[in-house]
């Protein structure tokens, strides 16, 4: 079994859905997103780098995705959506930087899942 | 939804790129960066199975950019770009996920808009509407004279 498709996996989406509603519950206390929730985005994005080390570990080991270039496409768009949603979170310190995390983090799983049957 | 007041900045005309706003255009940058890479890879890879369908991913990719700038923009020249931009997507999501009920054969292989975007949660059918709704809850409170 691809390590894409591994428990790790699993633990990174359900960080994310966790991440997701924390950011929700922020939102709607009309509360912008602080420091822990920064931290929370830090440590999904850390099981996401893990994550693509050992799928990248596992490709130089000679494993190849079903569908490489979008594989990649997928891996790239994956790795740089918490700090885009980050970053654009800070510069909306009201509720709907809140909001903004929580949309991103609401939408890694979904990219994980994808990740997950472009590897094959 | 009430909140009023939330931002100093009301008249004339509240900014397109704060608040919901800066939601709405991190949103159309992602799907910009998901159209355009799917559209990329399909053309690059495989024009000649769908040309209609791989065009039209690459013609919603340049619109939700452009929409995405508008809304960042703001002011007059932002706010026209924009509306334009969430009128045509509507229309195009519309009348392609219409033509893919009727006409499954000419749409081999799924755009964003096939089937009014259920690949994609049916986001590509909400957020022009969104847009436009962000767009007129923006707007300047009275017809700008022509100053």
């Amino acid at each position: 079994m691809a390590r894409v498709n591994g428990p790790l996996a699993t633990v990174v989406i359900f960080a994310a859905l966790a991440l997701a509603a924390w950011c929700g519950i922020t939102a709607l206390l009309n509360r912008p997103p602080g420091r822990p929730h920064e931290a929370g985005a830090a440590v999904v994005e850390l099981g996401l780098v893990a994550l693509t080390a050992l799928t990248v570990v596992e490709i130089i080991g000679g494993e190849r995705p079903a569908e490489p270039a979008i594989f990649v496409g997928y891996l790239i768009t994956t790795l740089a959506l918490l700090p885009a949603g980050v970053i654009m979170a800070r510069m909306e310190p009201t509720r709907w930087g809140s909001v903004i995390l929580g949309g991103a983090a609401l939408v890694l799983p979904v990219l994980i899942l994808r990740l997950q049957q472009v590897y094959g | 939804m009430a909140e009023p007041a939330a931002h100093p900045d009301t008249a004339p005309g509240r900014a397109t790129n704060a608040g919901p706003g800066r939601l709405l255009i991190g949103v159309y940058s992602l799907f910009a960066v998901a159209a355009g890479a799917r559209a990329t890879v399909q053309i690059a890879t495989r024009f000649d199975d769908a040309p209609v369908a791989y065009t039209l991913s690459a013609v919603a990719a340049v619109i939700y950019l452009v929409a995405a700038v508008g809304l960042a923009r703001g002011g007059a020249g932002g706010r026209r770009l924009a509306f334009t931009c969430c009128a045509v997507e509507l229309a195009g999501v519309l009348a392609v996920g219409t033509a893919s009920l009727i006409w499954p054969e000419a749409f081999p292989d799924a755009t964003v808009w096939s089937l009014y975007g259920v690949g994609y949660g049916f986001v590509p059918l909400v957020l022009p509407v969104l847009g436009l709704l962000w767009l007129r809850r923006t707007a300047p409170p009275t017809p700008p004279t022509s100053a």
